[in-house]
């Protein structure tokens, strides 16, 4: 296992969390710009620290102590029972599987603030900063830890080919562990927050609210694409022992999931609107890397091009219908993009992927089971979770501060104190 | 409503254990799951639903 490499690819992985970030506060309104950014630098920082202390333990690894029960005559890993406060690993540099321990905590570290960072975006112009820490906290210390040691750690879905006879639930790059959890808490967050003021009208009606800064948005996508990069690989060696050579489609399918969705995603809109939508064109860039990183180099770079153009074409459509049909007002379109889009990735995994062992149907049916899981048990338990958050704190920032914008109202300065729109600008010389 | 659709996906997901536990034929199993799934799915236009009207309710 190259665990050096394995260490480099890691180092990457902020560069999501910095291309995500970029590409909320891009798409929301400029008087809540600068508290987009802090808003992911804390939900970053509380879920990491978090993860170390209480959710290291619970998400555990293949072979750690574990809590179990026997159903049906099966054991069900349900839970790492690993010490508390990361106080199992060393780093003393002694032990090769101390070691590998420590990486996968690294890695799982870097995960979590990526996750916890996509729910921003569905919560921009509205989602209180308090609030946000308290649902990182949720996501970092129970969520993700859970869905982690199901799939990463050797949970039940990491072992349903020894207990069931079908193909293991497989998720290399965290299509499911990070882009469909926090993709569901920002579906539920859009729920609980509500729409933005102004957004609908009386009769349901929505108003277009475009993002301020759509440059930063498609450079938080080329930044989100190296970190991508890293986070594919990163876990590809260490959860599925993937080789140099398997490393090199890692970074190959990746940049062709994400070119895939983006181009079908400028194809969609140049053919519905007569020009392209460069905000939907960036989320079809981000959609295919979501899809993408549940196969990573499981599948072939002409699959991997299949998959982006569908998960292109999906989010295209999808955050039309969550906005006109459903009426969830989702700014960034985290939900599409990465609850929806990373689904269809873990599903056509099962279809596309070539696996040395098991059948088609066999591996068709267990990331059927697996996004039975994340839709099943990990969404009421995440919406019942920010529920209860949002009856002790408040989620959305009243009416007052919808106006001033979330800067003024909670940091107390604007992003961009020169700011200022001019009258006469536009006035014919 | 926001209750019985939580009740429905979560029934939606142990329709799939039980599944798993219970059959073991791959095409009862596909059949099952896929009705799980049904069951998620309902639960989850349930959960919409109850979010538009108490939107429509408080505007």
């Amino acid at each position: 296992m190259n665990l050096a490499l394995s260490l480099f690819s890691m180092m990457l992985i902020p560069l999501v969390a910095a291309g995500l970030a970029l590409i909320h506060q891009g798409l929301g309104r400029s008087r809540s710009a600068a508290h987009a950014m802090l808003a992911s630098l804390c939900a970053l920082a509380v879920s990491s620290i978090v993860f170390v202390l209480f959710g290291t333990s619970w998400a555990g690894s293949t072979g750690a102590a574990i809590h179990s029960f026997a159903v049906g005559g099966v054991r069900w890993d349900w839970l790492g029972a690993a010490p508390f406060f990361a106080r199992g690993l060393n780093f003393d540099g002694i032990d090769t599987a101390g070691l590998t321990r420590s990486l996968v905590l690294c890695l799982e570290l870097m995960a979590v603030g990526v996750a916890a960072s996509i729910p921003l975006s569905a919560g921009a112009d509205r989602w209180r900063l308090g609030p946000i820490c308290l649902s990182s906290v949720f996501l970092g210390g129970i969520v993700f830890p859970i869905f982690a040691h199901w799939t990463w750690g050797g949970g039940w879905l990491a072992q349903l080919a020894v207990n069931f006879g079908i193909s293991n639930f497989i998720d290399v790059g965290g299509a499911g562990v990070v882009q469909v959890v926090g993709g569901l808490t920002a579906l539920s967050v859009a729920w609980i927050a509500g729409p933005r003021r102004g957004k609908y009208s009386h009769d349901g009606i929505p108003a277009a609210i475009p993002g301020h800064n759509i440059v930063l948005v498609l450079f938080g996508c080329l930044l989100a694409l190296v970190g991508w990069i890293g986070l594919d690989s990163a876990a590809s060696i260490l959860f599925y022992g993937a080789g140099l050579q398997q490393i090199v489609g890692v970074v190959i399918n990746a940049t062709l999931t994400a070119s895939a969705g983006c181009l079908a995603a400028v194809v969609v809109t140049r053919t519905r609107y007569q020009k392209p939508d460069a905000s939907l064109s960036s989320n079809g860039w981000i959609a295919g890397l979501a899809a993408g990183s549940a196969s990573c180099a499981m599948v072939s770079a002409e699959s991997a091009i299949v998959i982006g153009v569908i998960a292109g074409v999906l989010s295209t459509y999808l955050i039309e219908v969550f906005e006109l049909h459903l009426r969830v007002d989702d700014p960034g379109g985290a939900v599409s993009v990465h609850a929806l889009a990373g689904i269809w990735g873990l599903f056509a995994l099962g279809l596309f992927g070539q696996f040395p062992e098991g059948t088609r149907s066999g591996h068709v049916l267990a990331q059927a089971v697996g996004i039975c899981a994340l839709l099943g048990f990990m969404l009421p338990l995440i919406h019942g979770g920010n529920l209860l958050l949002n009856r002790w704190s408040t989620y959305r920032v009243d009416d007052d501060g919808h106006w001033h914008g979330m800067d003024v109202r909670e940091l107390g300065a604007g992003a961009y104190p020169e700011f200022v729109i001019h009258a006469d600008e536009f006035v014919p010389r | 409503m926001k209750l019985v659709a939580c009740v429905l996906l979560l029934s939606g997901f142990f329709i799939v254990l039980a599944a798993l536990v219970l059959l073991t034929s791959l095409g009862q199993r596909f059949a099952f799951v896929g009705a799980g799934f049904a069951v998620e799915f309902l639960g989850l236009i349930l959960l919409t639903q109850a979010y538009r009207t108490h939107r429509k309710e408080h505007r």
